[in-house]
């Protein structure tokens, strides 16, 4: 895995290439490279050069920081002022927030470069950003096959190398399957250790935003700005992380206790778990010590994740009315029809499907038989990690039960998609923070990802883990060549 | 037939914090619509809620006002429903943990109006309906309001307004809010049902749009009066949300509540739960103002005022501290009392300059005028004068009464004037020896116009007819 912000921050500073020339590039790539992958749906071309050059300026004046004048992506839920920001929805077509979110002001105060949004799962809704109104972006390791959801648009220019780092949201894994998905890192921090501000809500107790880069360093770096307690997100939380990328040098894993569960394994496709297994005897090689944990509240997880993610939606998504913003149809009688075309018209299956789960799960008589035991199940799941973490310092486990499906892949139902977060959606209902990094191909040169997870709060932990695994193991994931190169 | 009213009522009144229940606008009313809002109160796709402390603080005062318990640990809740004036379908409010429970009003008659539980919640935009069309005005979206939910106590219209005009009062007096009923600070929608005596309750009907204290009586009055009739035929009365209309004085029915609304209600994930402390509950106690009522008490039973005249200036926050500091320096009640209602109303005519309190002298200076007539240097009726004109300027007493107005009757001068009366009114000397005592009236006439009003009476009346002897 490479490291690209790093390098790239050196070239800026030394001169040897100028923010605009460098954002050039990547303006070009995209312009070659997007029409395979549709990995961006909008691009800011003229904000992106006004970026540069403001980054240019603060690199000659010697106020330059590792993320000043290098171009990245937003997920195309993540609100910056005057730009497309749509969910890849009908309903939210042409909408431009006037507000930026607080994760954009941090970065661009930095010095960021922001190329244009990418592409998702209709609301953030899915597996393999096929329900995008803008049509499924592409994985570049195989562009028969879906990049994973719902941050795949991130993922797929993050791994075509159209984008030097992005953000993303992760509310049941759509950080980090993408990231498995196409051979990147995917890192999900602890709820509220980055501000929600401006990322536009699927499950509010869920959603993190998250970062997709080609490394584990580059994943540090953009965290250790991000990341901070924000008085316009209550739900953030104020916690010293300490600058975790300069920490990563000395990262080692003698001594560390490292958590497996057999339930994380159980229906889990064989190549997948050799492929794990062989990581933790990296691990135990080097001086890790191997703690077999149990975790029985893990099935239990994703009806408790569903129940509890639509519920959360079915509320949040009750704005989009043709109002204020967004969609509207072309003719209606009066306010009523005009609501109800409104979402008849701009939501796609998936989100509707989703809206009337949560509805049901919430209506008068069912409250108590689903949501409220959903969440009186979430605190047992909650309790039993907190439990599992006294246990060892880490958890590692497989990112996805498979490897990227082909697209349009009529072989699932919707539930047997919503099965394949069996990995991911309990780090979700946890809050806790976790991290997936490639480990190798599978038969058909799809790469597998490893996830790595901690206790609320220890990124730092899981980073150093990560790292010291990219760094030291044979990671058998290629570069991907294409892009801009360094 | 007659029946009995069973009423409970629901007030909602708008918080007088300067920023909204979950962002920072103005919540200033009036203003070019849609100019006080911004991404939360709009409902923006990603934006979040903040709570406003300020909001709990006066939640818990206003629960404290009524003597309700506060609940330490609380929540927020979603409400969910589809409405234009709500931008996110949802209304972030308490459902089932408010913050205040298990008040009470009490009143005149000493009858307790319970109060079941005050809650927190954010209020909606505003529709405006013009030419055709409806317009949404996000301005009063999120101002915050508490909601005061009374149990079924009242049983008649005007122990139904008598309940609300004391809400009113407490609040205003509390400081949590203004509480007018006209520019919808303040509202009210009622509940009714009657039955027969010894019948079990019927059904209820809820009565909206009630704008002022009086058409609360009104409304209910022919409410009563339409479930009486169709009682009567031998109906039912159907669940209805009703609406008062002062226009035409008539009472109608808004929609049939055959089924109730599923409102969905969950705790709101992007709101913490909050904790008040017992000390901080204390603390907010200690800031409460003595009520309209204890006041009114204290100033009849304890300071012996005529009740009438007590009733004049015991709402008014602003009246009594004036009132209150007057007397605290040494001038008399009664006649700092009389003054107020005499001459400081005639400045302040409307309840909203009672209100307002917009005058340009301080308690001090009406004591110092008012010790002079508790010391009788000066009547009352000139006192009136001097602080007509004193409210006018704004000048001290000392401006328009000089010294030497002040200085005293000597006894020599007093014995000098009653003679004078005595020389100039031989008749009347005459007449009071012959026993027509009423006489002595032109006598003191007399030595009062000669003295400008110092003379003491009584003194007077010694002297004269001892020199009468």
């Amino acid at each position: 895995m490479k490291e690209i912000i790093a390098p790239l921050s050196k070239m800026l500073s030394s001169g040897e290439i100028s923010s605009v020339e460098l954002t050039e590039k990547y303006i070009s790539a995209i312009e070659q490279d997007n029409k395979i992958y549709n990995a961006y749906v909008s691009t800011t071309f003229d904000k992106a050069i006004e970026n540069a050059k403001a980054a240019d300026k603060m690199i000659a004046e010697g106020k330059a920081s590792l993320l000043t004048g290098i171009p990245m992506t937003l997920k195309d839920n993540i609100c910056s002022d005057g730009d497309f920001t749509t969910c890849c929805s009908k309903i939210l077509e042409g909408f431009r927030p006037y507000y930026d979110s607080t994760v954009w002001t941090k970065l661009k105060a930095q010095g960021a470069v922001m190329l244009g949004k990418t592409n998702m799962d209709e609301f953030a809704m899915g597996s393999t950003s096929e329900t995008s109104c803008y049509g499924a972006p592409l994985n570049p390791r195989n562009t028969n096959h879906v990049t994973g959801g719902s941050s795949g648009g991130v993922a797929s220019a993050v791994c075509a190398n159209i984008a030097a780092y992005g953000l993303g949201s992760d509310t049941g894994g759509s950080v980090r399957q993408p990231a498995s998905f196409c051979g990147i890192v995917g890192l999900k921090p602890t709820y509220g250790a980055v501000s929600r501000y401006g990322l536009i809500a699927y499950g509010s107790s869920l959603d993190q935003i998250g970062v997709l880069s080609n490394s584990v360093k580059d994943a540090a770096i953009v965290f250790d700005t991000i990341s901070g307690v924000d008085s316009n997100d209550q739900t953030s939380v104020d916690f010293d992380f300490g600058n975790i990328a300069e920490s990563l040098d000395e990262a080692d894993i003698k001594g560390m206790k490292i958590g497996i569960a057999q339930e994380y394994f159980e229906g889990i496709n064989g190549e997948i778990k050799d492929a794990i297994f062989e990581a933790v005897k990296f691990f135990e090689d080097n001086g890790a010590e191997i703690v077999d944990i149990k975790l029985p509240v893990l099935k239990q997880a994703l009806p408790v994740y569903y129940i509890i993610a639509c519920a959360e939606a079915s509320s949040n998504l009750g704005r989009y009315d043709g109002i204020r913003y967004g969609y509207r149809p072309e003719s209606f009688n009066d306010v009523e029809e005009m609501i109800l075309k409104t979402r008849t018209e701009g939501f796609g299956d998936e989100v509707k499907r989703r809206i009337m789960l949560g509805t049901y799960v919430l209506s008068s008589g069912y409250y108590d038989a689903y949501y409220k035991k959903a969440c009186l199940l979430r605190e047992n799941i909650i309790a039993d990690f907190e439990d599992i973490f006294n246990q060892c310092d880490i958890i590692i486990a497989p990112t996805a039960p498979n490897t990227a499906f082909p697209l349009n892949f009529k072989g699932a139902s919707p539930v047997d998609m919503y099965l394949s977060d069996i990995a991911t959606v309990p780090i979700n209902i946890t809050g806790v923070p976790a991290i997936s990094v490639p480990v190798k191909n599978d038969s058909n040169g799809l790469p597998i990802g490893m996830q790595i997870i901690g206790k609320k709060f220890s990124e730092k932990t899981i980073m150093n883990a990560a790292y010291f695994y990219e760094k030291n193991a044979d990671v058998q994931v290629k570069d991907f060549e294409g892009g801009v190169a360094l | 037939m007659s029946y009995q009213l069973v009423c409970g009522i629901e007030t909602h009144i708008e918080l007088a914090t300067k920023t909204k229940i979950f962002c920072g606008c103005t919540t200033q009313f009036g203003g070019e619509p849609n100019t006080h809002c911004c991404p939360v109160c709009t409902g923006q796709p990603g934006s979040l809620p903040i709570l406003n402390r300020q909001v709990i603080e006066f939640a818990v005062k206003a629960g404290l006002a009524v003597n309700c318990k506060i609940n330490n640990n609380s929540h927020m809740d979603r409400k969910n429903y589809v409405y234009p004036d709500l931008p996110k379908a949802y209304q972030i409010s308490q459902f089932d943990e408010p913050l205040c429970v298990d008040g009470y009003v009490e009143l005149d008659s000493g009858k307790k109006i319970r109060i079941e539980r005050i809650h927190i919640e954010e209020d909606a935009g505003k529709l405006v309906h013009d030419g055709g069309y409806t317009y949404v005005d996000y301005n009063r979206g999120g101002v915050p309001l508490i909601e005061i939910v009374s149990m079924a106590d009242i049983s008649s219209p005007e122990e139904a307004r008598e309940y609300a005009e004391k809400l009113q009062l407490i609040m205003r007096n509390v400081g949590v809010s203004d509480c007018k009923m006209q520019e919808g600070s303040m509202r009210c929608d009622v509940n009714i049902s009657i039955h027969q005596p010894g019948e079990p309750w019927g059904t209820r009907t809820e009565i909206k749009n009630i704008n002022s204290l009086s058409n609360i009586v009104r409304a209910m009055e022919l409410e009563m009066e339409r479930q009486e009739d169709i009682l009567d035929a031998g109906d039912k009365v159907i669940q209805s949300t009703m609406r008062y209309d002062a226009n035409s004085d008539t009472v109608y029915v808004l929609r049939s509540k055959e089924n109730a609304d599923d409102y969905r209600y969950f705790p709101e994930p992007d709101i913490l739960r909050f904790y008040v402390s017992p000390e901080k509950v204390e603390e907010i106690r200690a800031t409460l103002p003595e009520l309209p009522d204890a006041k009114l008490k204290r100033y009849v039973d304890d300071m012996g005022l005529p009740e009438n005249n007590a009733r004049l200036i015991y709402k008014y926050r602003n009246v009594t501290r004036f009132f209150d500091d007057a007397v605290n320096e040494g001038a008399g009640a009664g006649n700092v009392l009389n003054m107020i209602i005499s001459t400081v109303y005639a400045v302040l005519q409307t309840e909203e300059d009672k209100e307002n309190f917009d005058i340009k002298i301080t308690s001090h200076q009406l004591a110092e005028l008012v010790k002079l007539i508790d010391s009788k240097k000066i009547r009352a009726n000139k006192a009136k004068e001097v602080l007509a004109q004193m409210l006018e300027s704004g000048k001290d007493v000392t401006e328009y009464i000089k010294a030497e107005d002040l200085a005293g009757l000597s006894d020599e001068d007093l014995k000098a004037l009653c003679q004078g009366a005595i020389d100039a009114n031989p008749k009347a000397v005459e007449d009071i020896k012959n026993g027509k005592d009423k006489a002595i009236n032109v006598m003191f006439g007399y030595v009062m116009k000669n003295s400008r009003g110092k003379a003491d009476v009584k003194k007077a009346e010694e002297i004269i007819r001892e020199l009468i002897k």
